[in-house]
């Protein structure tokens, strides 16, 4: 009851925003998402931390019980982390609205609350019906906030966000569903709970387990986004009010790397073992080539949004090093890009609404007229550059590091992983690029001369009061809290890196001992035989000294 | 014979029913000729209440079947009925305007009479266990369809769509009344039961005859009109547009019905003839369906994509679902097992679609301009600023044919994929998990359009329609949809109970042969 009130409480205030007043509607959702917050601070409290790679407060309900289908929930430390992130991200969402929807406001937080309810339900989830269903009705209040408050391509936009991930997450269904039918096969029980069939599916043979991954990769892939499926993403990020964007970029995106933590690793570990050098070459163009096209970007949304496919590469990357170090970069960076890009899209979104351009082209030198704007922009492109000391860093350098020392040998035993320093060698270029593009739009952006958008064009636009030059209070509110977890996190990353590190631990090393009991590292193993064995035998005679 | 009048006391009812309605439809008076339509629904009621307690009929290879179906039947024709209300509706105000009544002009108790007709044909075909019967049934399911498609409004399109309708139908009943005959020809038997154990004895000496497996497939493909499905779909758009909304919603749903519940029947008699391969279905008669079903459901939704016309796309997106369904159908009915039963999945969808379809075609039907339905998608645009409940209504169940989880519809879809998983239908399953991607599209457009785009400046605006019913109708949808998700397991267990297959036979049969085997090696050994 614990987990499922986080749901309903969202959930219900969208039902209350059904029936109340366009007026009330705003304080009613700012409500309804602080209560979420509030809640998930006290499941966090309650959450014991000793005991963190089990599922806690695990509660399930029956639904379809005939086909196997229970409402069945659970956290564990990496779902509490990231359904933490998707509680803070959305009152902050709510309130960064206020002044920018005038006109079916009712709607608008509406589908917020529900999209809210939807996120959290995917990160509780233990069912893996429950999982999907929440994961696929995401798409629904997403297309309603593209297409009837987003910008002049809005509808198309929209339409291809909605159909792209569909289309992935059909294909998922039946990957998901063939792993219930083997589990069926295995255990004679019909079921979709995600810790049974885990434990079956790896039972599958390499051919199944990689036929069970394509299906797997169809959907979350698209989500996270890979190249070369990530061409959803610029559109729908750039269409979207402001508040779809952040939503879509702090949490939405990590659907899919929590969909590939959650299933994709340890449901098929032998596959993922033997195609990681693949998905990884996928990973490192994208963070390369995401990272170019931002270079010449001359759209400030769309530079944001193609420097979050370079950015989620170093989150699959560190997912497909397989060792504990890259996974665990893996999820600090979810949360960490998630706090970094939502604070970068809120603060584009307040220029937008002073000066209808998103062109980097028209703007420029704002530093003069808006100081305290600056500050923040300055302070969040610096999280995302992976300022060592802000919260980016730690992730980005886990994530690399763990694909630099996948498949090495450390005193004489094999590290987990099939990537190598060249991986890391490359994706680190994307670093560098990311430092380029992003100091590039803030001198061009913040400072140098002034440049204005033509008043007389856009100004018809304002309706109500008019915003202050510089940030309100309310703006404010919204980017400090962001601003200081970004501080707090890159100070003592312990706090997420500590509750992460059993579950990762025990998932890297289920899946090094599957992968090696059905021999994928023999011919590593047999390559480094002479080495191993001097090491080894070195140890020994160090021992015996 | 009187055991088998006593599990048809509900077509009885229905059959009395329709014989006062149409008698009373002649009366002068516009009072008595408007009560038809509620004695239909009291007839309706009573059906359904006898047919939940209706002895079963235990010689059919399903016998599960007309205890789940026709209780459902009778709350979905309850359902179509509240959406009826247009009919007539013109002639009845003219009267009221001073018009004298000429009894030939009115079309209500005949509509009505027919209504129930058809919805008695679908319940026998329930009970079918010899092929006369189901061939009768199945015709007493579409001949009055041909009526009310061309009273349905009176409109010439309405008129041609009759004609078409009729003489495809009469195409589509000559076929597969040629397989039924060589079907008969092959086995000897026009019973159901005869028919599988000859079949099963054909199997067991040598190999089936032909001819059966001949005679099945024209059998199914005279059938797939009925159903809707590839390469009798053609006549779908034409028909389903010329017709008024509800009785679109009347043709999506009970001939669909009955045409697959005479496939499972036709197909029951084959179950594990070919149990060497481990399939379960002959060679040939598991191709041409595969075929069948990948066709289907590709071509109907190709041709729903392009559509721009509402009421054209959920007509060949109509196709598109019978296509989803033909995949339970391969599936069979695996003995046991609820989860994997494709028979109950079929069952289930039939429903699970019934009422989204249902509530979809009275959301248009209920949207009018200028007095006449809505056509186009273009017509809904900001429909929603105006009508909020009937946008939401359409939206919820358009989201549900979509196969948008949690509706039932993505319940519906799942229950099929596990189904088709099961038995090893991998491709198909991943070209209908494309399908539905495909799908999707159009879908959205329709939920969306509403909600999403400006009203046109063009023309007067658009009204909601003068029918309380309808209103009524699609709440109940639009309800219906969310809440059949919720208890979803009621359907799926109602369906598993509908789809028993004789598994005392098929265990009988095994054990004969673990008999024989036995005999066979004591043979060898002395």
């Amino acid at each position: 009851m614990t987990l499922l009130s986080l749901i309903l409480i969202p959930l219900l205030t969208a039902a209350a925003i059904a029936f109340a007043s366009a007026r009330a509607s705003r304080t009613l959702a700012l409500f309804g998402t602080l209560a979420a917050f509030a809640w998930s601070v006290v499941v966090a409290a309650a959450f014991d931390f000793g005991n963190t790679g089990a599922d806690q407060f695990a509660a399930a309900w029956n639904w379809i019980p005939t086909l196997g289908l229970r409402l069945s929930l659970g956290a564990d430390s990496v779902s509490l982390l990231l359904v933490l992130l998707t509680t803070l991200i959305m009152p902050l969402a709510v309130l960064g609205s206020f002044t920018a929807i005038r006109d079916r406001e009712k709607e608008y937080f509406f589908w917020l609350l529900i999209l809210e309810a939807a996120m959290i339900g995917v990160f509780l989830a233990r069912d893996l019906i429950v999982f999907y269903t929440c994961f696929e009705f995401t798409l629904l209040p997403m297309y309603f906030l593209i297409a009837v408050y987003g910008s002049a391509n809005r509808a198309r936009a929209a339409t291809v966000f909605f159909l792209y991930t569909f289309t992935g997450s059909m294909i998922t269904l039946a990957g998901l569903v063939y792993v219930a039918w083997w589990n069926w096969r295995l255990t004679g029980g019909w079921t979709f709970d995600i810790a049974s069939l885990t434990a079956s599916a790896i039972e599958m043979s390499y051919g199944q387990q990689s036929i069970v991954l394509l299906a797997l990769c169809c959907g979350f892939a698209v989500k996270v986004p890979l190249f070369p499926v990530h061409t959803w993403l610029p559109l729908a990020h750039t269409e979207a009010p402001t508040a779809g964007s952040v939503v879509l970029a702090a949490v939405l995106l990590k659907l899919g790397t929590y969909g590939l933590y959650r299933f994709a690793l340890p449901m098929c570990p032998v596959a993922i073992t033997e195609w990681s050098p693949v998905l990884a070459i996928l990973c490192i163009i994208g963070i390369v080539y995401g990272a170019l096209i931002c270079w010449v970007q001359r759209d400030v949304k769309k530079l944001v949004a193609y420097s979050s496919v370079s950015h989620l590469g170093f989150c699959v990357l560190g997912l497909v090093a397989l060792n504990s170090i890259g996974v665990s970069g893996s999820i600090a960076y979810m949360i960490n890009h998630g706090l970094s890009t939502g604070a970068l899209f809120f603060l584009i979104g307040m220029v937008y609404e002073r000066y209808h351009t998103r062109s980097i082209d028209e703007l420029g030198g704002l530093a003069r007229r808006m100081p305290v704007w600056t500050f923040f922009m300055v302070f969040f492109i610096m999280s995302s550059v992976a300022l060592p000391g802000l919260n980016g860093f730690i992730g980005e350098f886990l994530a690399l590091v763990g694909a630099f020392v996948s498949g090495g040998a450390s005193d004489g035993e094999l590290l987990p992983g099939r990537l190598g320093p060249w991986y890391a060698a490359v994706a680190g270029t994307g670093m560098i690029l990311a430092a380029i593009y992003l100091l590039y739009l803030a001198g061009h952006v913040l400072f140098g001369p002034l440049r204005l958008p033509a008043p007389d064009a856009h100004g018809h636009h304002h309706h109500g009061a008019p915003l202050p030059r510089d940030l309100s209070g309310r703006e404010i509110t919204v980017l400090a809290p962001l601003a200081v977890l970004c501080v707090v996190l890159g100070v003592k990353p312990g706090l997420i890196l500590d509750p992460i590190e059993t579950p990762v631990n025990d998932l890297t090393t289920d899946i090094f001992v599957e992968a090696r009991a059905a021999g994928v590292y023999d011919d590593r193993v047999a390559e480094r035989e002479p080495d191993l064995n001097e090491a080894f035998a070195a140890r020994r005679e160090g021992g015996d000294r | 014979m009187i055991d088998r009048v006593a599990t048809l006391w509900p077509e009885i009812i229905l059959f009395a029913t329709a014989s006062i309605v149409m008698l009373l439809g002649l009366s002068p008076s516009n009072d008595t000729r408007r009560a038809t339509t509620w004695i239909t629904g009291v007839g309706l009621f009573f059906a359904f209440v006898f047919s939940m307690r209706g002895p079963s009929l235990e010689v059919s290879l399903l016998p599960g079947l007309p205890d789940v179906v026709k209780p459902l039947t009778c709350l979905m024709g309850l359902l179509l009925l509240l959406g009826m209300g247009g009919i007539d509706a013109r002639l009845e105000r003219e009267i009221d305007e001073g018009r004298t009544f000429d009894p030939l002009d009115t079309t209500r108790g005949e509509f009505l009479a027919f209504f129930l007709l058809s919805l008695i044909g679908l319940m026998l075909c329930t009970t079918a266990t010899d092929l006369i019967w189901l061939f009768l049934a199945l015709e007493l399911t579409s001949l009055p369809t041909y009526v009310m498609v061309a009273t349905s409004r009176p409109r010439a399109s309405a008129g041609e769509a009759g004609v078409k309708y009729f003489f495809l139908g009469a195409l589509a009943a000559a076929i597969f009344l040629y397989g039924f005959a060589l079907l008969y020809g092959a086995t000897g038997s026009l019973k159901l039961d005869e028919i599988r154990a000859a079949l099963l004895a054909q199997s067991a000496a040598d190999q089936v005859n032909l001819i059966a497996i001949v005679g099945a497939l024209l059998a199914i493909i005279g059938v797939s009109f009925k159903i809707a499905a590839v390469p009798m779909h053609f006549y779908t758009a034409d028909v389903y547009e010329g017709a008024a909304s509800p009785v679109s919603a009347f043709l999506a749903f009970v001939p669909k019905t009955a045409g697959f519940i005479a496939i499972m029947g036709l197909m029951a008699p084959f179950l594990g003839l070919n149990q060497m391969a481990g399939e379960p279905w002959p060679a040939a008669l598991h191709g041409a369906l595969w075929l069948i079903a990948a066709l289907t459901m590709t071509i109907g939704n190709t041709l729903a994509i392009m559509q721009s016309s509402a009421k054209r796309m959920l007509a060949y997106s109509s196709v598109a679902h019978s296509g989803y369904m033909l995949i339970g159908v391969i599936a069979g009915p695996s003995v046991g097992l609820a989860s994997t039963n494709g028979f109950a999945a079929v069952v289930f969808y039939l429903f699970a679609y019934g009422v989204m379809n249902t509530g979809a075609f009275f959301a248009l039907a209920c949207l009018e301009r200028d007095g006449e339905e809505v056509e186009s998608i273009d017509d809904l645009r900001g429909v929603a600023r105006r009508q909020p409940g009937v946008a939401a209504a359409l939206a919820v169940c358009a989201l549900s044919l979509l196969g948008l989880p949690p509706l039932i519809g993505f319940f519906g879809k799942l229950y099929l994929f596990a189904a088709g998983i099961a038995a090893g239908e991998y491709v198909l399953v991943v070209i209908a998990g494309l399908n539905s991607a495909v799908a999707a599209y159009y879908y959205l457009r329709l939920a969306g359009a509403p909600w999403i785009g400006r009203e046109s400046k063009r023309g007067s605006p658009v009204e909601a329609c003068p029918f309380t019913g309808r209103g009524v109708a699609i709440a109940i949808a639009g309800v219906g949809v969310v809440v059949l998700s919720l208890f979803a397991n009621l359907l799926v267990t109602a369906g598993h109970r509908a789809t028993r297959f004789d598994e005392v036979e098929i265990v009988a049969e095994s054990s004969a042969m673990d008999d024989l085997d036995d005999q066979a090696r004591l043979d060898s050994d002395h």
